[in-house]
């Protein structure tokens, strides 16, 4: 009989297979663990935790055994290192929280555990989580396990949770935490080719994931299909009384949601989304998932969301203030990179100086000066009016009957590992043009793969949703899964 | 809006990073892009709409004013890169 490959499993197909007892959560932890550790030079883990997963293992069959397993019981899972773990080293992918080990777990990754799932180690990131290609990681960057046709140019996963995308992607794992701020799940979900979803604003607890911009930041998880997806966010989401911005109402079961009837469902197509240099491909794609949607029974409605072009600029005002706001907490006092200084404030100035990465820095002196004396009001004060007014476009099209919205994820496929210029950020900013209006208006975001570009490169649709209806975005996004062609996984070059 | 180069050390200074000579051009060209990338904001009509303070509509809750954590000092200061009998050390501030 052929050897069972523990690593080509979805995870519904292995949360069941373990509860038929057909192999244990020992042997599937062992296989993951292995994947891992032959996948090294795709650089997706920052920290590897075997013993602690074989120890999650073991608990996790002792609990199978005796019929006690939870929805996720003996599921290895990689958690992107923006996650505090107790006892674990979590850096932020920054060199200021190097040799930071928590003495406590974040809400999020806490109920991960209390459903019986595996750590296999920390993914990871983007400095702080912000970048869209995983360079700025102090890290190293992650190369992706996607290459193009007939090519061996290392890519991007994308990011900032690109540690979370390659390890899905690679089957590192069975699926994987993310955060998202103004795109950092859906792009790399779309650069890969997996499924990552950005709830609603205040549905996952934000308590213990390190901060980057409080009011955009939403947990999530990146996995490889959309059951697998919808199966995390149930045990992800949740009223967490340690975060003043839980919202405090039901965990719907997403799964049940899953096969639904669409028919009847109205789908709003925003003409703005349609930008200059958008690649045909993506023009082609988006007009395919219009086709599947409509052929499902949905109707089809043009819609206008006409402050679309500014969200991208309000971001990069209300972003980085808030990061320069939250980041000041780094000072070389309680945790971290300490340098010494003549006085306090030079160790202060050192050890940021030292301890941040260059977009870092860049980000808290972009978030400082628009925050500081006499520019308050042109910059923070009109970018939080016309955050104002990206919601209201967005409410106007859900009062006038839409269900949900598509568009595509991102305006080109994955691009390569130093290919955009590091003199010019806005190049890398453009990367979240369709992502970071979801997230200044604090909507749910599911981007699913769709397609292959002409290069042999995955890529997604996006679907917004109305606040808290991640159920219609399952059941939406699911229908696309289906009647789009196979994107599939990326063949193992890496080892 | 730009800023020049006696703002960019102003900026730098108040967000508390220590800025060699050589990176202030650089840092001058890149926040001055950003800055371009933003002005377009100059154009929207924002007159009568309210700043967004908070994305979904949310009462901040209050909780009992009571003790419910602490006691914890080796916790709070096991990763302090230099702390002494449970106090975080740090260079002399007073003379």
């Amino acid at each position: 009989m052929a050897k069972l490959d523990l690593n080509n499993l979805t995870l519904a197909g292995a949360r069941d297979s373990l509860r038929a007892r057909d192999y244990s959560a020992q042997e599937l932890t062992e296989a993951h663990l292995e994947a891992m550790e032959k996948a090294r030079a795709l650089n997706a883990f920052i920290v590897e935790t075997p013993e602690q997963a074989r120890a999650m293992a073991k608990a996790a069959d002792a609990r199978l055994a005796k019929g006690e397993a939870g929805p996720l019981e003996g599921i290895p899972l990689g958690i992107k290192d923006l996650y505090c773990t107790q006892g674990v080293a979590t850096t932020a992918g920054s060199h200021i929280l190097e040799g930071f080990v928590p003495q406590y777990e974040s809400t999020v990754s806490s109920q991960l555990w209390r459903d019986g799932a595996v750590m296999l180690g920390k993914l990871n990131l983007d400095e702080f989580a912000m970048g869209s290609s995983n360079e700025t990681s102090h890290f190293g960057a992650v190369t992706s396990p996607w290459r193009r046709q007939g090519s061996n140019v290392a890519l991007v996963p994308g990011g900032s949770s690109g540690g979370s995308a390659a390890a899905v992607a690679a089957r590192l794992c069975l699926g994987a935490t993310a955060t998202d701020t103004g795109g950092s799940i859906r792009q790399p979900a779309a650069f890969t080719g997996t499924v990552g979803i950005k709830p609603t604003y205040g549905r996952c607890s934000r308590w213990g994931i390190v901060a980057f911009a409080s009011s955009l930041d939403q947990a999530g998880p990146i996995a490889r299909n959309v059951r697998d997806t919808a199966i995390l966010l149930r045990s992800m989401a949740g009223f967490d009384p340690k975060d003043s911005t839980s919202v405090d109402r039901p965990v719907p079961d997403y799964e049940a949601a899953l096969g639904s009837s669409i028919k009847g469902k109205t789908i709003g197509i925003p003409k703005e989304y349609r930008v200059d240099g958008m690649s045909p491909d993506i023009e082609a794609l988006w007009q395919q998932g219009i086709a599947w949607l409509r052929a499902a029974g949905a109707n089809i409605v043009d819609i206008t969301l006409p402050h679309t072009a500014h969200a991208l600029p309000a971001y990069y005002i209300v972003a980085p203030a808030e990061a320069s706001s939250n980041l000041a907490r780094y000072d070389g006092v309680r945790y971290g990179l300490r340098e010494q200084g003549r006085d306090i404030v030079d160790m202060y100035e050192k050890t940021r100086a030292a301890g941040f990465g260059k977009e870092v820095r860049r980000r808290i002196m972009i978030g400082t000066y628009v925050l500081s004396a006499g520019y308050y009001d042109a910059y923070y004060l009109r970018a939080q009016k016309i955050r104002t007014l990206i919601k209201r476009d967005f409410e106007q099209a859900f009062a006038a009957g839409v269900d949900a919205i598509l568009t595509p994820a991102t305006p080109s496929a994955a691009f390569g590992i130093g290919e955009k210029s590091d003199a010019d950020p806005i190049e890398m900013y453009l990367n979240d043009v369709f992502t970071v209006t979801v997230n200044m208006a604090g909507l749910p975001g599911l981007v699913v793969p769709a397609g292959l570009s002409a290069e042999g490169l995955p890529l997604g649709l996006q679907l917004i949703g109305r606040p808290f209806e991640e159920e219609t975005l399952f059941t939406l996004a699911q229908v696309i899964e289906e009647a789009a062609p196979k994107v599939g996984l990326p063949e193992a070059w890496w080892g | 809006m730009s800023v020049d180069q006696a703002t960019v050390r102003r900026i730098a200074r108040l967000a508390r990073l220590s800025l060699s000579e050589a990176d202030v051009a650089p840092l001058q060209g890149e926040l001055n892009a950003i800055l371009k990338f933003v002005e377009a904001l100059e154009s929207v009509d924002v007159d009568g709409i309210e700043p967004m303070t908070s994305v979904m509509p949310m009462k901040l809750r209050l909780r009992a004013d009571v003790v419910n954590d602490g006691e914890n000092v080796a916790g709070v200061t096991k990763n302090a890169p230099q702390s002494e009998d449970g106090f975080f050390l740090v260079p002399k501030v007073v003379e």
